[in-house]
């Protein structure tokens, strides 16, 4: 007989039980009229025949079932029977069942939903072939570790380097697009021709960038994100072949690049373009301002890659002593540089989640517990009857397995919604740098993790009752003095649940309080500027206009001076090269003077101010003075230097002076006018550089920053100010525009640490609901236990008082034993997370003090309910009750 | 083994199996009434062997059970199977 007919025959036992059961019988029945008919021909009665007949057969029933048993449906009849009995126990006791359910669909939904972010972010691979064997190629300097290569370089290393199949280059910038509303600023892209091929990846539509593509003599063209090309476009397939024009130059659109392609070192630009080498910066060697990116070819390793970069550096630098001096290589994984710093943030996040389902099960497995308990009779009961214990397994696994089944679908439910007021959590800006994450959501990977969790707390719900079954004795049982040994031994078992999940508690509440502590320090970090009444707004202007550093800087002049007799502005001030937390934009090459000097160079950020800057921030000079109008590039080159740079390159000396020079054989002096304090240029948490600021007239640029310090409310400004710039000229187009506070609290790290700690303390507070209710069960399941010994304490005159004592202390330890052990766990888990701290130690005391506060206060509050119970038990009703 | 034996030379219903297993071994088997059927119906479910019903000798329907090709097989090996091992026995326990 093949397969097909053996599953017809298990599918017939299964669905037609009447009419198999009533074959059963039929031919047992003719089995024994048989015999009978023999026994009566061998000289029997009638009756006699039949009880011999039975007794051949050993019981007609148990025969009957031993034939359901090898037709193999009883499994599943008895399944059936298990799943409704569970259905109508846990109805009965809806309170638990609830309870239960609602703290496992908590556990679900919380680490599900973080498990999301983590799969976006870590596990599922990048939207490239072959993702591993991509590489971000990077120059190396002393004081940065990955940074930008120029083209020039990047043209050497492509040509010198053996271990890439291909090697790419780009760079994130932005520009004007003209729409018929007038100008608007958009990200930009530029790729060199071979960026996409490197990466793996072609167009959806249109064409990809051809060789020759980058010659500076080529047409300009330029790729569509599949984003700009729906919302812009409309999706329309026809704009493959259309000119857009950018920053005054027209492009043609050659392609469209696939939806789910995104690259985060760019952000999400909307138009690639290629890379022509045409302006200034682009030609020098000295001008960096491209990541490379490469493709290994197999078999090599990443440590190959790296010395054969490395070598090629090397060479450069004998080539090109004047701009290539100090100038390394290095290579990580292009993962790492797309994912890499969330990475932290999530693992603690993911930790956090972890604990909190950690508590959520155990809290469970608590109540059922407890529920075990009572259940001992029922137990006893059926065994008596004669239930074995497999079947007494059978019936409560199924009973866990409903409740965590119910918790599942509520929590995956909850994680699904969860999941997008995360998404929106994040603000756009960080999501640029997240494309990844845009596309989170309840996939495979999240749903097998949840089905294995619904798994393992199934197993660890069904822990407690079939423990019952092993350890309750049937008599016993049946008797009434259910209140044995087994009683104390589950009683010590809860309470040691209980002091897992106030450590846990701990932890998550020591995790929450230093998140929030940092976050707390960061936002009061000393910025250098007085950041009220700050308003500032980004200006881009068309530089096919502004050609001459004349014609920029009149601009420039004109729109400050429009901007000056706007109501209720106080002074006007711009820079160019990037705001007070932009990081580092420019750097300047300098050295010393009056050192040794072989032809080495120093290296800091610098920002190009006007004369009214540092007065406009509220920054506060220490020593000489501020630029004037007149020093421009007719006159010699001047500076005024932070704080961190008179440290760092004039400790206990006058900074004060022409102290600095360029890298000419005859250096021309840069004077140093004036020190100020230092003004945070770069990210909050991070430290201050040595920072080089250096008159806006000397060093112009068409793209630079407005700070314009107000008398009235600094939001209601922006707009005046946005139509101020736009009357002067139409085609200068304002980007962005923030108030210093809102650049502040929503500066990529202060976002960091709100998000975090928000999540972070919203699990403690989760865990510490749960840990207290959790102490709660176990002490007043305790105490119901106990009611007839404190009953005789009491008859025999025990005061109020020490029946408090006496439960107080046991509720007492467990609050000890779990904050002391939570501590601890606490120290080791803020070791793990150090680096997201910012201006806390791991074992600051205020916070680990208070947090053991809190959680003994609470635990105690909840402990004080039971014990009151106990210490108003009446002596006689006690002893009588049992 | 006996039962798959027994009805591979003609389909038989479950008394008359049981009969013949008697009668063939001289009453030596006396195989247990009670745990024949409970054999036959796994011997149905693992498709060895076919039932259907059919009236009988005394004119009642009664489950005819008959050997599929698949229990032919399993005969074979067990047949195959029981011989060496029979033959084992045997001399182990002639040469003591």
């Amino acid at each position: 007989m093949r397969l097909p007919s053996i599953v017809r025959l298990r599918l017939r036992s299964l669905f037609s039980r009447p009419v198999v059961d009533q074959e059963l019988d039929e031919e047992l029945q003719y089995h024994l009229d048989r015999q009978i008919e023999e026994h009566v021909a061998a000289g029997m009665s009638r009756n006699q025949a039949r009880s011999a007949a039975l007794r051949e057969i050993a019981g007609l029933t148990q025969r009957k079932e031993e034939c359901r048993d090898m037709r193999g449906f009883n499994f599943i009849d008895s399944l059936q029977r298990d799943f409704r009995y569970s259905l109508r126990q846990l109805r009965k006791n809806v309170g638990f069942t609830f309870t239960a359910i609602f703290v496992l669909a908590l556990g679900m939904c919380a680490s599900v939903s973080i498990f999301a972010f983590v799969d976006a972010a870590l596990i599922k691979p990048l939207p490239y072939r072959d993702p591993a064997r991509l590489l971000g190629v990077f120059e190396k300097l002393p004081f940065c570790t990955y940074c930008n290569l120029s083209y020039p370089d990047y043209v050497d290393w492509e040509k010198r380097n053996v271990v890439f199949t291909s090697f790419a280059a780009y760079q994130g910038n932005g520009r004007a697009l003209s729409t018929p509303t007038g100008p608007q600023p958009v990200h930009i892209a530029r790729v060199t021709d071979k960026f996409l091929p490197t990466l793996g990846v072609s167009p959806a539509i249109g064409r990809d960038f051809a060789p020759g593509d980058n010659l500076p003599s080529a047409p300009h063209t330029a790729m569509l994100s599949y984003a700009a090309w729906q919302h812009r476009y409309g999706g329309k397939r026809d704009i493959v072949g259309q000119a857009v024009t950018l920053d005054g130059d027209p492009f043609t659109i050659i392609g469209v690049l696939p939806r789910e392609f995104h690259f985060a070192p760019v952000g999400q630009p909307e138009f690639w373009m290629a890379f022509q080498p045409s302006n200034e910066c682009d030609n020098r060697r000295s001008c960096h301002g491209m990541y490379g990116v490469g493709r290994l070819k197999d078999g090599i390793s990443l440590q190959t890659a790296l010395a054969n970069v490395t070598a090629v550096a090397a060479q450069l630098e004998k080539e090109y002593p004047g701009s290539n001096t100090g100038q390394g290589a290095n290579v990580a994984p292009l993962a790492e540089g797309i994912v890499g710093n969330i990475r932290p943030i999530l693992l603690v996040l993911l930790s956090g989640a972890a604990l909190l389902l950690l508590i959520a099960s155990v809290n469970v497995a608590g109540l059922q517990l407890v529920r075990s308990e009572s259940r001992g009779r029922e137990i006893a009961v059926r065994t008596a009857l004669g239930a074995s214990s497999g079947r007494l397994m059978g019936q409560f696994l199924t009973e866990a397995f409903v409740l965590a089944a119910a918790g599942a679908v509520l929590g995956l439910a909850s994680a699904h919604w969860a999941i997008v007021l995360l998404k929106n959590m994040i603000s756009e800006n960080m999501m640029d740098g997240l494309p990844f994450l845009s596309d989170m959501r309840l996939n495979g990977h999240v749903l097998a993790l949840a089905s294995v969790i619904a798994l393992a707390s199934a197993a660890l719900l069904s822990i407690p009752p079939s423990g019952r079954i092993w350890s309750s004795q049937v008599r016993a049982g049946l008797a009434e003095a259910s209140r044995g040994s087994a009683g104390t031994t589950w009683r010590r078992l809860g309470s040691k649940m209980v002091v897992l999940e106030l450590a846990t508690a701990v932890v998550l509440l020591a995790g929450a309080g230093l998140l929030g502590k940092s976050l707390y320090r960061l936002l009061n970090v000393s910025l250098g500027v007085i950041p009220d009444h700050l308003l500032t707004l980004n200006v881009a202007m068309p530089p096919a206009t502004y050609k001459t550093d004349a014609q920029t800087i009149a601009a420039v002049r004109q729109i400050a001076s429009r901007i000056e007799t706007l109501p209720g502005v106080q002074s006007v001030g711009f820079v160019g090269d990037g705001l007070p937390l932009d990081g580092n934009g420019n750097t300047t090459w300098f050295r010393v003077m009056g050192r040794p000097w072989h032809g080495e160079h120093e290296e800091s950020p610098q920002r190009d101010v006007s004369t009214t800057y540092f007065q406009t921030l509220g920054a506060k000079l220490i020593a000489g003075r501020y630029f004037n109008d007149t020093e421009d590039r007719s006159k010699p080159r001047v500076a005024v230097v932070n704080q961190s740079f008179v440290r760092h390159f004039f400790p206990n000396e006058n900074p004060l002076g022409p102290r600095l020079g360029d890298l000419q054989p005859k250096p021309n002096p840069i004077e140093i006018v004036g020190a100020v304090e230092d003004i945070r240029e770069g990210p909050l948490d991070a430290p201050i550089p040595p920072v080089l600021y250096i008159p806006y007239t000397q060093s112009p640029d068409s793209y630079f920053a407005l700070v314009v310090r107000t008398s009235r409310d600094e939001h209601s400004l922006l707009p005046a100010l946005r139509t101020a710039i736009r009357q002067i000229d139409p085609n200068i187009v304002p980007v962005g525009g923030a108030t210093m506070i809102d650049r502040i609290n929503d500066s990529p790290s202060a976002y960091t640490h709100r998000s975090l700690a928000w999540l972070v303390g919203g699990f403690a507070a989760l865990a510490l609901l749960l840990g207290v209710v959790g102490l709660y069960g176990v002490i007043a399941y305790s105490v119901s236990q106990r009611s007839r010994e404190i009953g005789i304490r009491m008859a025999l005159g025990a005061q109020t008082g020490s029946v408090y004592r006496l439960i107080l202390k046991e509720a007492g330890w467990l609050i000890v034993l779990g904050i002391a052990i939570g501590l601890a766990a606490s120290l080791a888990a803020a070791t793990l997370m150090r680096d997201l701290l910012f201006g806390v130690r791991s074992w600051d005391v205020a916070t680990l003090a208070s947090v053991a506060t809190i959680l003994g206060v609470a635990a105690l509050l909840a402990s004080f309910i039971p014990a009151r119970r106990a210490a108003s038990v009446n002596p006689v009703e006690a002893l009588r009750a049992e | 083994m006996l039962v798959l034996k027994v009805i591979a030379l003609e389909p038989m219903h479950g008394w008359a199996i049981a009969q013949r297993i008697r009668q063939m071994s001289g009453d030596v088997l006396q195989v247990g009434q009670g745990a024949l059927y409970p054999c036959l119906h796994k011997l149905e479910q693992n498709g060895w062997v076919g039932a259907e019903w059919a009236v009988s000798e005394n004119n009642r329907r009664a489950k005819y059970y008959s050997l599929t090709r698949d229990g032919r097989k399993v005969l074979e090996q067990e047949s195959a199977q029981w011989e060496r091992l029979s033959v084992a026995i045997s001399t182990i326990v002639r040469a003591v």
